[in-house]
């Protein structure tokens, strides 16, 4: 199970935390076309290299933030951020 | 007779303690100290089971954990290790897989038909006809090996733990024990597992010097401030280094999973002795040397009286020296250094007789040792990536990656001298100590807003251990004839051979097909062997044939221990003592216990539908919801308009995901200028407050909204009824609760019962005149009596969940996840007037956007046309005289209040016009019909009594 580095709570087990997946901008909802707006909802480059994510520290201090993670070594890099839109999945 | 030596210096038997315990029936007496195969063997007892496909007569082979022919009953404890398990005062012990008894089996008669039951055998003979199968399954489940399950067997107290060491060391052998040590001494924490019952590995069966030795590495481990865990094995390592370890040996529990967050990990396991290949290698006195030495010096057991040692290493020669040692007549020693090689092990059904060498003399014995070499148990390395590699010179595996926070020693990493491989090991405990403080560095320096890190971040330290050298070893796999490979699942090489020309010819492939390495030994005993058959038949190396992959766990593991403690919080109200008083059956609904009924959940409905009911809704999600941009989150959450919602009134609304699927509904009140009651499905209670908390930190943390869960500091009361107000009246007197002055979808604050700061608001599920009271929790109770005793001349009674699912399915109210699931999109619950796409944004409103021009499925209200009956929820609607799915059905019951069937259904919008007559398709196969009504509401759809 992944060790993540939370920003509040310290380094905790992944089970503490709801994972969301890449990180992403959420479109214009005004202007989005039904492939951009599908796009944020659906689709990831799921790279084998660092990657932004989305994390939610569930049983601890409940805040979103993102991590970039490195997805062949499962390494985390920087310092925790604000979250960006975690998008569509409640 | 006995087989049981005088006094051995090493032995771990304790002579004082007698223990008695009964085998197949007899009575036999052990010591102390004994496990069940000492004890077995020390009773001249040779034959222990029979063999999983031919029932063939089983020795034991290793007389140790991994042994592969050792399995019993214990009581009711199945799949016993023999080799493993202590003996106790009185313990019952069978044998397994026999019938009628271990030394006449019927079943034998497999191995007279042998070659029929080849690599394959069952895929091939048993897949034609499939409606056959049925009667297989029978069949072969009367041949499957293993011991009883007894069904009533009380559950044993399993336990967990969560443990936060710098080094696990896994293997307390000496290389273990040197590296625990001296990890200890530069500061680290230490949790050195140790799958036997005590510390030494090796050493335990050894010389003198190997006792002098282990003596002193005990004596320093045990004074290192390491934390020991004996009979307790490292079973899988996973990402970051959790370390799963089943702990055999805790006081209380018969297992204990300890999760253990390890900085680093230091893989000692040692080397396990590999069998060989020939024929008659499993007949009952044919055993490897570890298990002859383990059975004269640890256990004082003569293990047979006339041997043949086949040696090819340091092991086989010091057993012969321990042979002749307790009287043992070595025939004779076949060394395979000179290339002698041992053919054909003889003898009748039971028992070895004599030994065929390659020389073609045959050596009368009732022994046979083999010391051919050894298998890496890499196991805990492959977890963490590494891709074992073959050294052809000293004929085994060694690891190959270098994982910064995995560290191997001990055997598995080489060979050399004592001094050598303590040396190696020191080092080993050095650098895992250093890295893991290293690595708690790191950790805590991603987190360092949680907590300061301590001084600069130490440099990387390099891995500069010696590496060790590689003894030589002749490569002994298989002599010329064929014999078994994999003892618990009778797989000979014979039939790895014949599975290879078939073209199973990949060791992944070959494991699956023929099921070598897939029994219970895991592959400890027989997969080189299985490789190396392998390779002969393919002409190629090993190294080119390659291993296949140990996963977890490295050994089996018990449900039980997996299971261990469930830490699942039930939640249930402030008014659980009342119902569980007063008969309430429970439900369990998510994580609340709450009632279902009180014994008529129809005369439930009735009374509240005639004079006036209370049920406790307290599981109701709540949120708080504070500050001046509170308008602009319920705009964005709900799909409908918030900014002009008056102080003192409710309004319903849907909340939609982002792909425009409906996530929750309920109802909002605004409390004051800034403050506002967020109502929440009891199942969406925790999600709606992460999916709030999500748009507030996310995409506008500018708004100023503070969002707080009260669900259980509120106790909820919904009084229903058409007496509800006048019950409601007599217990409140600051609010003024007319038609009038309090009207439908409001909200006020009030005293109820005496209870000050109490919220009510009018709105009705159930479709009565309704007031929905939120009572501080710790006077829930007080309010609930309250009601029930100010209303017992009104007829108030209480209703459970199943009465209110009733009269919502009445009033044609649909439940998010039961009447909509992972598919359903807002325009298909008939309320697009609540869908208002001339907002700025909202979740979900692209979607909602587009699918308000799509034809989507309509969820409508059905009757069917025999009132008597009830479809069972999820019963399919299809085009009549097909099997085309044109809806189904989501909710159904009988209503007491219409005295007939009512339903809910989605269906395609082809049939969804008032009116269409519809086939529904009845769990029994019938088929009835049934019609589309003209409003959701079954009862009272202009809605006249929840206004009243």
């Amino acid at each position: 199970m992944l060790l993540v580095p939370c920003p509040n709570c310290g380094p905790r087990n992944s089970a503490d935390l709801r994972y969301f997946g890449e990180s992403h901008e959420r479109p214009n909802p005004a202007s989005a076309s039904p492939h951009e707006w599908r796009s944020y909802l659906y689709l990831e480059d799921n790279p084998a290299d660092w990657l932004k994510e989305s994390w939610f520290c569930r049983s601890g201090c409940r805040r979103y933030f993102t991590l970039e993670r490195h997805t062949g070594t499962n390494e985390f890099r920087s310092p925790p951020m604000p979250g960006n839109k975690v998008g569509g999945k409640a | 007779m006995t087989r049981r030596l005088p006094a051995q210096a090493g032995e771990v038997i304790n002579r004082s303690t007698p223990l008695s315990f009964k085998w197949d029936g007899g009575n036999l007496s052990a010591f102390e100290g004994d496990t069940i195969a000492s004890a077995l063997l020390a009773n001249d007892k040779r034959i222990v089971s029979r063999s999983m496909k031919y029932h063939r007569p089983r020795g034991y082979l290793t007389a140790d954990f991994w042994d592969p022919n050792g399995f019993v009953q214990v009581g009711d404890d199945p799949n016993v290790r023999s080799g493993h398990r202590l003996v106790e005062n009185g313990m019952t012990i069978d044998p397994q897989n026999v019938w009628p008894s271990l030394d006449y089996d019927m079943k034998a008669a497999n191995g007279l038909v042998g070659r029929f039951l080849t690599a394959g055998f069952y895929y091939k003979t048993f897949i034609k006809p499939q409606a056959m199968w049925p009667v297989y399954e029978k069949v072969l489940a009367r041949f499957a090996p293993g011991g009883t399950v007894d069904l009533d067997t009380p559950h044993g107290y399993h336990d967990k733990r969560y443990a936060h060491p710098d080094v696990v060391v896994a293997g307390g052998g000496p290389a273990g024990m040197a590296a625990a040590i001296s990890a200890a001494s530069l500061g680290a924490r230490v949790m050195l597992v140790e799958h036997e019952h005590a510390l030494g590995g090796h050493l335990r069966w050894g010389n003198a010097e190997d006792r002098r030795l282990l003596d002193e590495l005990r004596g320093k481990v045990e004074g290192a401030g390491v934390e020991i865990l004996t009979n307790s094995t490292v079973t899988g390592r996973y990402e970051d280094n959790w370390t799963a370890i089943v702990q055999r040996s805790h006081p209380i529990a018969v297992e204990r999973l300890i999760k253990a967050r390890a900085k680093v990990l230091v893989v000692a396991p040692g080397l396990i002795e590999r069998p060989y290949v020939f024929t008659g290698n499993d007949k009952p006195g044919v055993m490897l040397s570890g298990a002859v030495r383990r059975l004269i010096n640890m256990y004082a057991v003569k293990p047979g009286e006339r041997a043949v040692v086949f040696t090819g290493n340091a092991d086989g020669d010091a057993a012969i020296v321990d042979l002749e040692r307790v009287g043992v007549t070595v025939a004779r020693v076949v060394d395979a250094r000179q290339g002698e090689n041992i053919v054909v092990a003889k003898g009748g059904a039971k028992a070895l007789d004599s030994v065929e060498l390659s020389d073609g003399s045959v050596i009368e014995a009732d022994l046979l040792v083999t010391a051919v070499g050894w298998t890496a148990p890499t196991s805990l390395l492959n977890m963490a990536g590494d891709r074992p590699v073959y050294h052809a010179g000293s004929a085994r595996f060694y690891p190959s990656a270098e994982i910064h926070n995995v560290l191997a020693t001990g055997g598995i990493a080489g060979d050399g001298d004592a001094d050598q491989l303590l040396a190696h090991a020191e080092a080993t405990g050095r650098l895992a100590a250093n890295r893991a403080a290293a690595v708690a560095h790191r950790v805590q320096d991603l987190t360092a807003r949680a907590l300061p890190v301590q001084g600069p971040e130490p440099t990387w330290p390099e891995d500069d251990r010696q590496s060790l050298p590689r003894d030589s070893h002749p490569a002994l796999f298989r002599s010329t004839t064929h014999g078994i490979v994999d003892y618990s699942e009778d797989v000979d090489s014979k039939d790895l051979v014949a599975a290879a020309k078939e073209g199973y010819d990949s060791v992944e492939l070959l494991k699956r097909y023929t099921t070598a390495t897939m029994g219970p030994s895991q592959g400890k005993l027989e997969t080189v062997n299985t490789v190396a058959v392998l390779a002969e038949a393919r002409g190629e190396t090993i190294q080119e044939v390659g291993t296949t992959v140990w996963r977890p766990p490295y050994a089996p593991i018990t449900l039980g221990a997996l299971g261990g403690r469930v830490f699942e919080p039930v939640r249930v109200s402030s008014i659980q003592s009342w119902h569980e008083a007063n008969g309430a059956t429970p439900i369990l609904a998510g994580a609340w216990v709450r009632p279902d009924h009180y014994g008529d959940p129809a005369a439930e409905v009735t009374n509240t539908r005639t004079n006036v009911g209370i049920i406790d809704v307290t599981p109701l999600g709540k949120l708080d919801l504070q500050g001046p941009d509170v308008p602009k989150l319920l705009n964005h959450l709900y799909t409908n308009k918030w900014s002009q919602l008056p102080v003192g009134s409710v309004r319903y609304g849907i909340m939609c995901a982002e792909d425009g699927v409906v996530l929750d509904d309920g109802v909002t009140g605004r409390l004051s200028d800034n403050r506002y009651l967020m109502t929440t499905t009891s199942s969406g209670a925790a999600t709606i407050w992460e999916w709030a908390e999500n748009w507030l930190q996310t995409e506008h943390p500018d708004w100023q909204v503070h969002v707080t869960p009260v669900t259980s500091g509120f106790t909820s009361i919904n009084v229903a009824g058409p007496k509800s107000r006048a019950l409601v009246s007599r217990l409140v007197d600051n609010v003024d609760l007319g038609p009038d002055a309090f009207d439908y979808m409001q909200v006020r604050s009030g005293t109820v019962a005496g209870v000050p700061n109490c919220f009510m608001w009018r709105i009705g599920f159930t479709g009565e005149l309704s007031f929905e009271l939120h009572v501080p929790s710790g006077h829930g109770l007080h309010v609930w009596t309250a009601l029930l005793e100010m209303g017992n001349d009104l007829g108030v009674k209480p209703f459970g969940l199943e009465a209110q699912r009733i009269m919502r399915l009445e009033k044609g109210h649909f439940i998010v996840g039961q009447d909509t699931d992972g598919l359903t999109k807002a325009p298909s619950l008939g309320m697009n007037g609540l869908i208002k796409l001339d907002k700025d944004d909202f979740a979900g409103k692209p979607e909602l956007a587009w699918a308000m021009e799509q034809s989507l499925p309509s969820l409508v209200a059905i009757q069917t046309t025999d009132p008597a009956e009830v479809p069972t929820e999820a019963s399919q609607i299809v085009r009549a005289g097909t099997n085309e799915i044109l809806g189904r059905i989501t909710s159904s019951r009988m209503s007491p209040t219409l005295d007939r069937s009512i339903c809910l259904g989605q269906v395609l919008p082809e049939a969804a016009p008032a009116g269409t007559e519809l086939t529904i398709v009845m769990i029994d196969g019938r088929r009835i019909t049934a019609r589309v009504m003209e409003h959701q509401a079954h009862f009272d759809p202009e809605g006249q009594r929840l206004r009243g």
